[in-house]
């Protein structure tokens, strides 16, 4: 063996966030606090119409009126709303053709990312939309894109450029009463990207967009349209890393996907914000609405890789609304030290013929708190619901938690549900098998995780795979003498 | 007045007939207090998503019976299990009946909360166990134990081992046009001792009945206790019933429901396993038509290390019934190696007929083996197609299926008679006749 438990876990705990550092970037930020005027002023820096800024308030006085929701398995210092800007933005904006021009400081950041910009460019054949800050600086790969007539682009330039768009699906799917995050995000959104395909088209490669906090105090508030026209297909990729703070931060993002009739769309997330250190000190809130409407025979696919965050409240869901539609969830979460993730699906079945999938793993190391909360609704209307889920945790060390929460609720008796959890630690036995065969601890387990990990992350598109892999090994080495 | 009003009021009343000196006083006194706080429990309430009291609050319910009711055993006689000779302990509207009862202070006690209340030779008994294990903070629970008086007392010492089951049978005449029942059960099974007990709530017309049930079982090491609730009421009579189960090293407690009938049932089943090397079963038959609502809640509470638990519960959903079924394990970090095991498997028949189910499992300890399964769905057509193409007409066939479905439960009944009238009522249920015994 490599390494004895001791050391095992000295060096677990010695782990500290890899890409914790802060790129000086002159930004423009707005006063701390929240109040109509800020509301509007965020419309007019954005330079959106007038029915936006409506928008926006109406969902800002729609969010006055609510609570900040309690029933989650986490607990956490309430973030004080006021005492957030909710606007910041990278000061030197202009828009550039070639990555030459851009900024060699936030170059370089990208590069301690490991996201090299020009290589992706090159190799994987992904446009990458990166969001710094809020505010879109690069966007790669649009003239291949356009020549499709699909749209990808900053949010803001798409209710400048494309608003009837906009104006006919923001706040279909999730309306900006739907909770406090949601109307929050709706009121205050910064920025986020926007994707349109058109009919039939199948959009030729992975779209992706990084995010970054990055301004010390400010909020990440995103929000995603993507819309897939009728016969379409596309694969989103989004990946985040934060930089180090003590303060915890506050990330509310909305997440919006329109599947119409034969359309698919993959939608997949790496999500690796700071988690805070190994005393539970900082971190990010993740609060994150996301959910998919999907209309006859059409396809949403939910895959998501939680390594990080030191709270994570997120239900990607599926509205199965359309006859013969289908909707996937495959999710990975990872929690270690003091982390605490809440986190699962709904799947509402509406339609006939409606098929669901959900397969969620769950690994909690150190004294993190770990739960699987998902809801499986079927219509009394919704003939021949086909749902099979299946939940799984892992535990490492006896000081963390593991806990499933399934709601199932069915109205139609041709329904079929299935739902299976399991809650296990690596075995000796397992561990054992691959040290008589030379594989010391760690890399065993390492296997094993990767072994129980591995349905879901053959969901993951190619470039993420790799990365995700990596993560979790970052995430867990060591967790396990 | 609402029915919280009516109750928290007519407490005073209640007081006026018992000894305030009495250690129980105190529990009462304060348990009537948190159920003022806290009322009846609302959709609100995470625990009752499901199932709304609303219904029931707003009827007008008499707390205490006025008539005093003597009945034939003739006209009551098949709601026992008459079939084999046992101790009955039988409550007509809330009074105990001597007349149709058989107690026995034999080695063993079989008799009455009000005589234990208040004979000295039980008063150490009654301190160290009466309301040790239930809630004190569920507001129904807080509500019977303000009101505990009379119900089923059960005292079987160390190594003991009554000579024959016991019956616990509550009759409601409907001489009142609505009535609430609030019985307290305890029952102590010592040290390598062993107990087997069917209890039942019959009402015997159609008026309204809302019973408000609690019973503590505690099991000593080693010690067995099997516990059958045969629900098969009137579609007037509604059901809440609480059992607090503390369990001790080695115990094995068994807790079989057969929810068959009956306006709305609430079964809230509590195991708390207090040592090592604990079995607690908890399983569970529910068959359902009409309007009728029967909610499973279940906690196992894995306090210890090197304990087992078993659940399964089996619901069949006609008409426009709704069942629920919410598990709860939470396993303790020092509870290592612990086994549980949790399935919830549903049939539905109708296509108004609902069911909410959430199996949960909340674990702090690492070696472990937790896990839970549930489906819903129907009956396989290929199967019922195998049976009727041998000359099994389709009624037959749905039900042989069903009964099948359910058999996995009723294996581990362990008083044959029993598990025959079960049957019997399965059968009666289904409207068929089957040639055979299972």
């Amino acid at each position: 063996m490599a390494y004895t438990e001791e050391e095992l876990k000295k060096e677990l705990e010695t782990k500290e966030y890899e890409y914790g550092f802060y790129t000086d970037i002159e930004s423009d930020t707005f006063p701390k606090g929240l109040n109509e005027d800020i509301v509007v002023a965020i419309s007019k820096k954005k330079e959106e119409p007038d029915w936006m800024t409506k928008w926006r308030l109406e969902a800002f006085r729609a969010w006055k009126q609510m609570e900040e929701p309690e029933w989650a398995n986490v607990k956490y210092q309430k973030p004080d709303f006021q005492n957030i800007s909710y606007y910041s933005a990278p000061n030197k904006k202009p828009k550039y053709d070639s990555l030459d021009e851009v900024d060699p400081e936030l170059l370089d950041t990208f590069k301690k990312l490991g996201i090299s910009v020009d290589e992706q460019k090159k190799l994987a054949g992904v446009a990458v939309d990166i969001v710094m800050d809020s505010v879109s600086v690069a966007t790669t790969f649009k003239k291949t894109l356009a020549e499709k007539g699909i749209i990808f682009c900053s949010i803001s330039e798409a209710i400048k450029e494309h608003p009837e768009l906009v104006k006919k699906y923001l706040g279909t799917v999730v309306p900006q009463k739907d909770n406090f995050y949601a109307a929050l995000n709706s009121a205050v959104f910064s920025d986020g990207s926007f994707c349109y395909i058109p009919k039939g088209v199948r959009c030729p490669m992975e779209l992706s967009t990084y995010f970054r906090i990055n301004q010390a105090g400010t909020g990440q508030f995103e929000r995603t349209l993507v819309i897939a026209e009728e016969g379409s297909y596309v694969s989103y990729l989004e990946g985040c890393t934060a930089p180090m703070r003590d303060e915890n931060q506050l990330h509310a993002a909305v997440v919006e996907l329109i599947a119409l009739d034969n359309a698919e769309i993959k939608y997949s997330t790496v999500q690796n914000w700071f988690p805070g250190n190994k005393e539970g000190k900082g971190g990010v809130y993740n609060f994150v609405t996301k959910r998919g409407l999907c209309e006859k025979h059409a396809k949403i696919s939910w895959t998501q890789v939680e390594t990080g965050s030191a709270v994570t409240w997120k239900y990607p869901s599926c509205i199965l609304k359309g006859d013969y539609s289908i909707g996937e969830f495959y999710s990975i979460a990872v929690t270690n030290n003091f982390q605490q993730a809440d986190t699962g699906t709904k799947m509402v079945h509406l339609g006939k013929n409606t098929k669901s999938t959900i397969i969620s793993k769950g690994i909690s190391a150190g004294q993190s708190q770990n739960s699987y909360r998902g809801l499986v609704q079927v219509n009394s209307r919704a003939e021949n619901a086909r749902n099979f889920s299946q939940c799984d945790s892992l535990l490492m060390g006896n000081r963390c938690g593991a806990h499933t929460f399934p709601y199932i609720e069915v109205k139609n008796k041709s329904a079929q549900i299935e739902h299976e959890a399991t809650t296990s630690k690596i075995g000796e036995d397992q561990i054992f098998y691959c040290n008589q065969r030379g594989i010391d601890t760690e890399k065993a387990i390492a296997l094993i995780v990767n072994g129980f990990s591995k349905e879901v992350l053959n969901k993951l598109p190619m470039e993420f795979a790799v990365e995700a892999q990596k993560l979790l090994e970052i995430s867990l080495e060591g967790s396990v003498g | 007045m609402d029915l919280k009003e009516k109750l928290v009021s007519s407490f005073m009343a209640f007081e006026d007939g018992l000894d305030l000196d009495h250690p129980v006083h105190e529990e009462r006194s304060s348990a009537i207090k948190n159920f003022e706080t806290k009322g009846f429990p609302t959709k609100k309430d995470e625990a009752w998503k499901y199932t709304s009291l609303r219904g029931l609050e707003k009827i007008d319910f008499s707390i205490f019976p006025k008539h005093e009711t003597t009945l034939e055993y003739k006209d009551v006689k098949k709601y026992f299990l008459h079939e084999i000779d046992t101790y009955k302990i039988v409550f007509v509207d809330g009074v105990y009946s001597s007349y149709l009862s058989e107690t026995t202070h034999d080695g063993v006690d079989v008799c009455l909360m009000s005589s234990a209340f208040s004979k000295p030779m039980f008063k150490q008994v009654i301190e160290v166990y009466f309301n040790k294990a239930a809630s004190k903070d569920e507001s129904l629970t807080s509500l019977n134990t303000a009101f505990s008086k009379e119900g089923a007392y059960i005292y079987i010492p160390k190594n003991k081992m009554p000579k024959k089951p016991i019956q616990i049978l509550h009759l409601a005449t409907g001489k009142e046009p609505a009535l609430m029942l609030q019985p307290r059960n305890l029952i102590v099974a010592e040290d390598n001792a062993e107990v087997q007990i069917i209890e039942r709530h019959q009402s015997l017309t159609g008026n309204e009945v809302f019973t408000n049930s609690v019973t503590e079982i505690f099991a000593g090491k080693d010690a067995i206790v099997d516990y059958y609730k045969v629900q098969n009421d009137e579609p007037t009579a509604s059901l809440v019933d609480n059992t607090y189960i503390s369990q001790k090293d080695s115990s094995v407690v068994r807790v079989h429901t057969f929810s068959l009938g009956g306006k709305l049932i609430r079964n809230n089943l509590n195991f708390y396993q207090n040592g090592e090397r604990i079995d607690s079963t908890l399983k569970g038959i529910t068959i359902l038509g009409d309007k009728q609502h029967v909610d499973h809640h279940t906690l196992v509470h894995h306090a210890q290390p090197n304990c087992e638990s078993h659940q399964d519960y089996k619901g069949i959903f006609g008409d426009s019934s709704t069942g629920v079924f919410n598990g709860k394990i939470i396993v303790d970090k020092i509870a290592q190696k612990t086994d549980a095991f949790q399935q919830n498997n549903n049939i539905l028949l109708s296509d108004k007929s609902t069911i909410n189910s959430k199996p949960q499992l909340e674990i702090f300890a690492d070696d472990v083996k937790c896990s839970h399964g549930c489906t819903i769905g129907q009956l396989d057509d290929e199967a019922l197609f195998y049976l009727r193409s041998r000359g099994i007409p389709k009624k037959e066939a749905k039900a042989l299926l069903m009964y099948a479905f359910a058999n996995n439960v009723l294996e581990s009944v362990r008083i044959p008679e029993l598990k025959l009238r079960i049957n019997k009522i399965i059968a009666d249920k289904l409207g068929v006749r089957m040639g055979f015994d299972l």
